[in-house]
């Protein structure tokens, strides 16, 4: 009873707001919604929709709990996910109008972040590695040693992306832990001085390096697939590895704001990047895998068969999701990261 | 100490103020902006500091110095009853200041001579002259840090000439170093320094240097003993103007610097972002804000030094 009053509810507010005008603000991170899919869903919907980007998790998650934010849809990684459905920020979804969440890929409906996909559904996947030109390394790929005891022909070129979770993660994996919040302090000292060793032959940790892995200014670091794929596109010697001792796999999740002002226009467009055909445009534009099943026949056949999205079989089992670490557990890793960049 | 020592300022200046004492409340409306623009959020700043950290961001509403504690002070992660300074945020602070204090004293040396030979030139040049300095204004901050970055790579063009004159046979490690955010820093801040410098040397009474040369005073005497004494205050605005900005720069640090080392700004977006600790961040952005209180303090004491030795 509750629910139908709700849902009613929801549908006269949209009924009275959304129809009028028929728009949807989305809140994503920039750069990653494919215009060309955008383009596409006015075209077949009439609702016409404005982006806006934000930079980081924790940006998004303190503007919506202002509120008063005017958006509709929100796109958080999937360890932000249960902090923003515990909050009561995000609504369930509408079965009556999200029908098709059987088109999720088995291994992305039971997530531990959102379990039976009530709140959410998957925009892009990806994971964090190493990337290296192979014209100066000949060794295994998949190992975190090319960062953390590089070879001398990498040493001073390589790039650290400026992501302490990712990082973290990969150096704790690397230090021989097997939580990425560990409170073992035996651990967490391996990974800081395992760090501080390894600094000083890195050249930078910076973002937006496409452009230096193409011209070989650096020539391995730690990377996202995605923009190693970019890279290896512009340059085959770019190539991309899965440490083995454990690296992050993370998940960004669209789903629908409680305080949504167009709710059945957000409900539609989940239901649209659901079907295969949209989801491949997300994955087209951003170079990541997108957890809809059956997309890839539609995706830029570069895409379906590019190595930085097909995991190895024996290294799919070291991949993991990182969750939000507790405040004091941040707080020491904070610690270790301020002395790595003191 | 029987009695106080008489003020400096004499007797109150303008007798009338006090009986038009009401007369303040005309501008009440511009105190109440001030207060409530300018004040407001600085005081949310303080009170955050003293409070503890939320869940994931934000702040939870319980009385805490922990913040203010970790910003000079570290429990030793691996062993939390040994307490010590926090030398990691004190390297981060004391970079901070010695990068900004090295940027003052380049724009101080480069914004000198540019400022005389502005001031030189006939009058109706100058207004020229003083519009190119402002020209890199015309440019966002970013856009022309990244075009310093330009300059600076491997294959840039500083590397570039060096190699082909002869100079060096491999490309030198300009960017991502201290060199890098120097240079930055100070090319973006020099017009700072050379504006206030212009104007204390427009004010120049040019027949001081004349009197100088005809009492036979060398070149060196004449600049350290007369232009420079009469163009301090313009030194002082000047390096108010560099100094501040350099200790809270966030940009250029991270672009230039590579992310390899942090300054202030940068450790105070971590601890707001992916730290999420909002406490330690507030209470180190007033410190940044101490920080400039001190240098603000040192200005007007500068200043008014100098007007007191004038009357003396």
């Amino acid at each position: 009873m509750k629910k139908t009053l709700v849902s009613t509810l929801a549908l006269l507010a949209s009924a009275g707001l959304a129809h009028a005008d028929g728009v949807l603000n989305i809140y994503n991170w920039g750069n990653y919604t494919s215009p060309e899919l955008i383009e596409q869903f006015t075209a077949d919907t009439g609702i016409e929709v404005t982006i806006t980007d934000f930079d980081s998790n924790e940006t998004a998650l303190a503007r919506i709990r202002q509120g008063g934010h005017g958006f509709d849809i929100v796109v958080p990684t999937h360890s932000y996910v249960p902090i923003w459905i515990e909050e009561g920020l995000l609504q369930p979804l509408d079965p009556e109008i999200v029908t098709d969440r059987g088109n999720i890929a088995p291994q992305w409906v039971d997530v531990d972040f959102d379990p039976g996909r009530e709140y959410t559904v998957p925009w892009q996947w990806g994971t964090t590695g190493i990337a290296v030109n192979t014209s100066v390394y000949d060794g295994d790929i998949n190992t975190a040693d090319i960062i953390f005891n590089p070879p001398e022909s990498l040493v001073g070129r390589i790039n650290v992306i400026p992501e302490m979770s990712d990082v973290m993660a990969i150096a704790i994996y690397a230090a021989g832990g097997d939580d990425v919040c560990t409170d073992d302090m035996d651990v967490l000292r391996a990974t800081r001085d395992m760090l501080m060793e390894a600094k000083p032959n890195w050249l930078s940790l910076d973002y937006g390096t496409i452009d230096n892995y193409v011209a070989g200014d650096i020539l391995a670091g730690i990377y996202w697939n995605g923009a190693t794929m970019r890279a290896r596109l512009q340059n085959p010697d770019v190539a991309y590895g899965y440490p083995a001792t454990g690296y992050p796999v993370w998940m960004d999740n669209a789903a629908v704001l409680a305080d949504a002002q167009n709710t059945e226009n957000a409900m539609i467009f989940i239901n649209y990047i659901l079907q295969p055909e949209h989801a491949a445009m997300l994955s087209d534009f951003a170079r990541y895998g997108n957890g809809i099943a059956g997309s890839e026949e539609f995706m830029d056949p570069e895409m379906a068969s590019a190595p930085e999205i097909s995991i190895p079989e024996e290294l799919v089992s070291a991949g993991r999701f990182n969750p939000t670490c507790p405040q004091e557990i941040q707080d020491i890793r904070t610690q270790i990261w301020t002395e790595l960049l003191q | 100490m029987a009695t106080p020592p008489d003020s400096a300022t004499g007797p109150d200046p303008d007798p009338q103020k006090e009986s038009h004492g009401w007369k303040w409340l005309l501008s009440a409306p511009a105190l109440l902006v001030l207060l409530v623009a300018a004040s407001g959020p600085l005081m949310i700043v303080a009170v955050y500091s003293f409070l503890s950290p939320g869940n994931v961001g934000g702040v939870e509403w319980d009385f805490s110095t922990e913040g203010w504690f970790r910003v000079f002070f570290s429990r030793d992660i691996f062993d939390p009853e040994n307490v010590s300074w926090n030398w990691a945020n004190l390297n981060v602070f004391w970079r901070t200041i010695s990068l900004s204090l090295q940027t003052t004293l380049i724009c101080a040396v480069l914004g000198f001579p540019t400022a005389w030979f502005i001031a030189t030139r006939p009058p109706e040049r100058r207004a020229l002259w003083l519009f190119l300095i402002t020209i890199p204004f015309w440019t966002n901050l970013l856009i022309r840090t990244f075009a310093i970055q330009e300059l600076l790579r491997g294959n840039g063009l500083i590397n570039t000439i060096l190699m082909a004159t002869g100079i060096i046979d491999e490309p030198l490690q300009l960017l991502f170093s201290n060199f890098a955010i120097l240079l930055g820093m100070a090319y973006v801040f020099l017009p700072l320094m050379v504006l206030p410098l212009y104007a204390a040397m427009d004010k120049l009474d040019f027949r001081l240097v004349e009197a100088g040369y005809d009492l036979y005073a060398s070149r060196v005497r004449v600049l350290w003993h007369v232009i420079l004494p009469l163009v301090k205050p313009g030194f002082v605005a000047g390096s108010i103007l560099v100094f501040i900005p350099s200790i809270g720069a966030y940009v250029t640090p991270r672009v230039l610097g590579g992310g390899r080392t942090m300054m202030l700004g940068n450790l105070i977006a971590l601890q707001f972002g992916q730290g999420r600790n909002w406490p330690l961040g507030a209470a180190l952005a007033m410190l940044l804000l101490i920080i400039v209180m001190a240098a603000l303090v040192f200005y007007l004491r500068a200043v008014n030094g100098e007007e007191g030795k004038r009357r003396g």
